[in-house]
Order: structure tokens, then sequence, then C-alpha cells
């Protein structure tokens, strides 16, 4: 296992080898030591691979990941792979707010809690939370699926597209347009393929679905000051 | 009846306020359009330059050299961009605008040595393909944005507002969400598009450092980052961009377009282009970073005129998006196919409408062509024809910049200063800080003498 110390390397100089240097290596396992809340730590990966973050990073680890599978082993800053197009990112403990905002694919699992706006403006990111998430999450998601183990907070999946939202714990309100729907047995499928990903036990019978009700698909007088 | 009885019209309540009431009472919403302010503004047109004469000695207007050479983004970027005119296309989207016209724009960008921008909606294949010099916008949507795409680009221009809606999002109304810009945005076809106003990943200054080192760190720190922010508070805004550390700043004034927003935003929120322009130069000077951060300038730019009037106020460069859609035929009489002119009457008709009032940008059904994705109105621009007509566009302001600065005794159009200028209204003075026509006055900084 290659080992990157952020002691002895700047965030500058260790993504610049992980975008530049690695893709002509046969390294495939990688460890970032030291991170010491860094931000911007493994941004914009483009290569398969492994990397565990061994300690607490700070905003936008794994920022727009393509390919790489990364594991933090200690907590996040804001926006934790935002605009991840594929690929994954585990958080071992909690991420602050905006956690997979607009991310386009892979997977996102965070054990803890998350803060607000998780998977805000998601674009097809999967996105699993052992935990809570905070408010205003899900804003404006239009595809992927997000799945809260523990509470939601005020006002989910506001002005929700196409995007679903499973939550096994309470929600405290529901965003603008948000509505629950009853689960299927597609729904009950794709969850547990989700929890088993993310290595979390639950029964997905006890998980509530929430979906867009596409009334303000198309602006209409009777909407009022929902937009 | 006395015959000195007269009709007198309610200056408050005039023809088009009441058919702004009715319609407001009839529909139960707010109006959509696009196109910019249509009300008169304090603009350039108040300015006017003071020549060469015995005072100061003028260039020979057609032999002596001018440069126009333009370096942005020296501040942090490896690679800054490198254009031959100071004149760049503003970031309009894919979506507003046709996949033929953002060809167009970036054949002319290209043929001039200049740049052109993406919108919200990404970065299509054509304009990449087209265009030598392309910024990509972040924007706070994120519609098809991708890591790609931004090591694609040239520069990447974060956006935080724009001059015809600041505080607002964008808007792109269902007829225009086709099938290929749904797609692109991954949203349902159809669908009434609203954007978000704020980014989803950072709130204030402070996290906008870190999303620019991220974007820089994306990037090996290659590319220019340019900040644009419509005109409201722009000397604060400034200066949080460049604390945040922005390369270039683009100030986009209320005169600036819109493919589709509320009539209420476009001529009631917002500076104009000249108080923000001068305002956005008082803060890099004030913070000592005037030539090190460049500034672009937008919002109502027109011509050459207007270019050399923004670069002697201080900006590094313009952009202009109204300008190069009216190049390319919006609001025209006619529309150009097969190398004949057609009548685009009937389709202004069918609007309401007529060529020279036209802002229906929002309804997909532009009859010259330009705002739409309708696959028959489309083929009303001819992406060489209209790469040609933009060219001309771009040249002929290059010309007339360069017309000037000669005659103000410049041997580059970058030498061009606040000393050469003079106001003709005093709104202007006030606004430019600049001295009334025939009087040493700047109201608000000098006595009235």
């Amino acid at each position: 296992m290659e080992s990157l110390d952020l002691e002895k390397m700047s965030v500058r100089d260790i993504n610049q080898y992980l975008h530049k240097t690695l893709p002509g290596t046969d390294v495939t396992e990688l460890e970032i030591i030291n991170p010491t809340g860094e931000h911007n730590i493994a941004v914009g990966m483009d290569t398969e691979c492994t990397i565990d973050v061994r300690g607490h990073a700070g905003y936008y680890l794994g920022g727009m990941n393509k390919k790489a599978n990364i594991t933090v082993h200690g907590n996040v800053g804001n926006g934790v792979a935002e605009n991840m197009m594929s690929g994954s990112v585990h958080v071992k403990g909690f991420a602050s707010a905006s956690a997979g905002a607009t991310g386009h694919g892979g997977t996102l699992v965070i054990d803890g809690d998350t803060g607000l706006r998780c998977g805000i403006s998601m674009k097809g990111i999967d996105i699993v939370v052992g935990g809570s998430i905070g408010n205003f999450s899900g804003f404006m998601a239009q595809a992927g699926r997000m799945v809260v183990c523990g509470d939601a907070g005020e006002g989910l999946g506001d002005s929700l597209y196409e995007a679903v939202i499973y939550v096994k714990g309470t929600i405290k309100s529901l965003g603008a347009d948000a509505q629950l729907e009853p689960m299927t047995e597609t729904d009950h499928k794709a969850l547990k393929e989700l929890l088993d990903f993310a290595g979390f036990d639950h029964d997905p019978k006890e998980f509530k679905r929430v979906a867009s009700a596409k009334q303000l698909y198309n602006w209409n007088a009777d909407a009022n000051q929902e937009y | 009846m006395s015959k000195h009885q007269h009709l007198e019209e309610s200056v408050g309540f005039s023809s088009k306020t009441r058919d702004y009431i009715q319609r407001a009472s009839s529909t139960g919403l707010y109006e959509i359009r696009g196109i910019g302010a249509k009300r008169a503004l304090p603009s350039f047109d108040d300015l006017v330059f003071l020549a060469g004469s015995a005072s100061r000695y003028p260039l020979e207007g057609y032999r002596e050299k001018c440069s126009t050479k333009t370096v942005l983004g020296t501040r942090f970027a490896k690679n800054p961009i490198v254009l031959d005119t100071p004149i760049t296309v503003a970031g309009m989207s894919f979506g507003a605008l046709s996949a033929n016209v953002k060809e167009s724009l970036g054949m002319a960008a290209t043929n001039m040595g200049t740049s052109t921008t993406t919108g919200d909606g990404g970065m299509t294949p054509e304009e990449r393909n087209s265009s030598k010099t392309l910024v990509y916008q972040c924007l706070p949507s994120r519609y098809g944005f991708n890591p790609d795409d931004v090591r694609r680009a040239d520069a990447i221009e974060l956006v935080i507002g724009q001059g015809a809606k600041p505080g607002g999002g964008g808007m792109l109304l269902g007829q225009k969400v086709n099938a290929r810009v749904a797609g692109m945005r991954t949203l349902p076809q159809g669908v009434d598009q609203r954007s978000a106003c704020r980014h989803p990943d950072w709130t204030g200054p402070d996290d906008l450092a870190i999303k620019i080192a991220e974007l820089r760190e994306l990037t090996d720190w290659e590319k220019p980052i340019y900040i644009k922010i419509g005109a409201t508070r722009v000397y604060h805004d400034v200066k949080l961009a460049v604390h945040a550390g922005a390369d270039v700043i683009v100030v986009d004034g209320m005169q600036g377009g819109t493919a589709a927003t509320q009539t209420v935003f476009i001529e009631h929120v917002g500076i104009p282009t000249l108080a923000a322009l001068r305002q956005a130069v008082e803060a890099l000077e004030d913070m000592d970073m005037f030539g090190t951060v460049q500034l672009i300038v937008s919002g109502g730019i027109r011509s050459g005129a207007d270019v050399a009037k923004a670069l002697a106020m201080g900006a590094d460069a313009v952009a202009i998006g109204q300008g190069m859609m009216i190049s390319l035929g919006c609001n025209s009489e006619t529309y150009i196919k097969d190398g004949e002119h057609h009548s685009a009457e009937a389709d202004y008709a069918a609007l309401g409408t007529k060529a020279g009032f036209c802002h229906h940008c929002h309804t997909g059904k532009c009859p010259t062509g330009v705002t739409t994705q309708d696959p028959i109105l489309e083929q009303r621009i001819e992406p060489k024809v209209g790469a040609k007509h933009v060219t001309n566009y771009i040249k002929t302001l290059t010309m007339e910049l360069t017309t000037v600065a000669r005659a103000c005794g410049k041997s580059n159009v970058h030498h061009l200063e606040r000393e050469d200028l003079v106001a003709l209204t005093i709104e202007s003075a006030a606004m430019a800080k600049l001295p009334l026509a025939g009087t040493s006055w700047i109201p608000g900084v000098t006595e009235n003498k």
C-alpha cells in the first residue's frame, strides 16, 4: 500500500500525484495519513483505486470523484463527494453540510449523522446515511436515491424532481411538493441492495418513501408561494 | 360640450401600468420574459472622450499600431487566457440558445481570437469543438457540470449572480426543455426548470475560498478562475471575490440580458453597469489589486464606443450577450436561409409582437431562430452564416475601439484611462465619478466650480 503523509506533502502535491503520477503506476491501494482536517483531499480522482484517509478531513473530500473508492476513518466537513460521478466515498464518522451535493453517480455512505442540505440537487448519486440528516436535505434533488436510517429534519425533499428518499425514523416536515408514497416491492429490493452495500442491518419494510408530487413541474397560479 | 375638453391619461396609472395590473388580475402569475431592462438608465452613452489635440498627441488612425491583446487570469493560474481582443462572448446556455447558435458563437470567437462562455446547462460538443478558448460556467444548479468538462475548459467561471436577476436563479420554461436539454440537465422533459439562486455546497466568502481551491486542485492550478457577480453591492462583493482568490472578476450590470426571468427582476433589481464598473475598480484599487485581478464588465455593452469607455474606466475586457444575439438576427424582420432573406413577420405576429419589440425568448418560439430548441426554427441560424455575422460584429467593435484609442493617443487599448473621459449628465458624472463635461466638477467628490 502506498502511503501519502499530509505532514510531509501538501494537499496540492498529493492531488497532483493522484491525478498525474498514479495512473502510470500499478498502485491500486493508497492511504493518506495525518489529514488533520485539510480541505480538498483527493479531489478530482479519475483512477480505479482504493484510498483510506486515516483521520478527519475538511471540505470537499472526494469532490467530483470518478472511479475511486475512498474511505474516511474520521469525520468530514462540507460537501463530501460533491458532484461525484462514479466510485464510492464511505465516511466512517459524521459529515457536515451538503454531503453528496449535485452528485451524478456512485455511492456515498455516511455511518454517522449529516448536517444541512444532504443530497441537495443530487443528479443520480446514491446516498446512504446511517444516522440522521439535517434540515432542507434533498432540496431540488433531481435523480438518485437517498436512504436515511435515522431521522430527517425540516423541509425534506423540497421541490423534488425524480429523486427518491427513504427514511426509517421521523420526518420533522416535508418540503414543498414532497409527499409520502407507499413502498413497493421494487422499493424494498432497491433499499435492501443499498443497505447491504453500506453494511447496515435494517429491515427495508420499516422505511417510508418520499417522492415528488409533481405539482410544481409547470407554473400554475394555484401553487401560490410554493415555488 | 366645451371645445377645450381633453383626454388626460394618468401618469401613475398609464396604459402600461393598467395592462400590468389587469394581466396580474387575470392570471395570478407574474410576467416572465427575456431580453434585458427596457427602461432608460444612465449608461456609457452619457460619457464622451476627450481625444488628442494640442495638449495630447493622437496616433495616426489608419497606420500606427494599437494593440488589443488581452491577458486574463494572471494572478494564480499557470495558463492565463490570452486573447486578441478584449471583446468576449458572455455566458449563455445551450437550452436558452440552440446548438447552432452556440456553434456560431464559438466559431466567431475563434475567428476573432477571443473567448466564448457556456451557460446553465453544461457544455455541448458543438461549442467545445468550435471554440478555441472556452470559459466553463459553474452555476448554482450545476446542470451538466462534470470534472471532464472542467478539464476540457480553458477557464472556469463561478457564477454568483447575473445582472438581469441578481439574487435570482435561472429559468427555462418547459417548451424549451426538449429531450437533449433535459438529458444534459438530468430533468424530466417539458418541466419548467427553476434553478437555485445559491450554490449548493458553499455559503459565504470563506466557503467560497475553499470552493475555488477545490476547482484549482481539480485542474492542478492550470486554469484561471473567474467569479461573476450580478451588480448590486459591487464594492463589497468585488473585495470578497478577491479575498476568496479569484483570478478574474466579471461584473454584470442591470442592463444584462436573460433568456427568461420575472420582469420585476429585470426592471427593478440591480444597478446600472456604469455605476457597477466604477465601484468594482475602486474596490480593486483600494485592495491594491488593480491589474493583478483582471476585471470583465458586461451588461448592455453594444458598440466599440462602449468597449472603449469600459476600458478607460478600468475594465480589462467586456463580455457581450444581447449584442451577439442581435448580430445573429434577434429582433430582425427577416432570417437568412439558403442565402435568401425570409420574412419572420408572421411568427412575430403569432407571439403578439413585432420585430424590434420581441422579448419572447422564454417561449422558445424565436422568429429568427436564436433562442429556440424548436427543430424547424433553429434551422433559421446556419452556423457558418451566424458565425460570419458575429465575427463581423466583433471585428467592427474592435476597429471602433482602436479608432477611439488612437484618437486619444494610445498605442494599446488598455492604456485608455479615466482622464480620457467626461460625463454629459450629473447622474452619470456621479455614478462614474468623472467630471461633468466642461467643468472639473465630480458630484460627491469635488466642489462645484
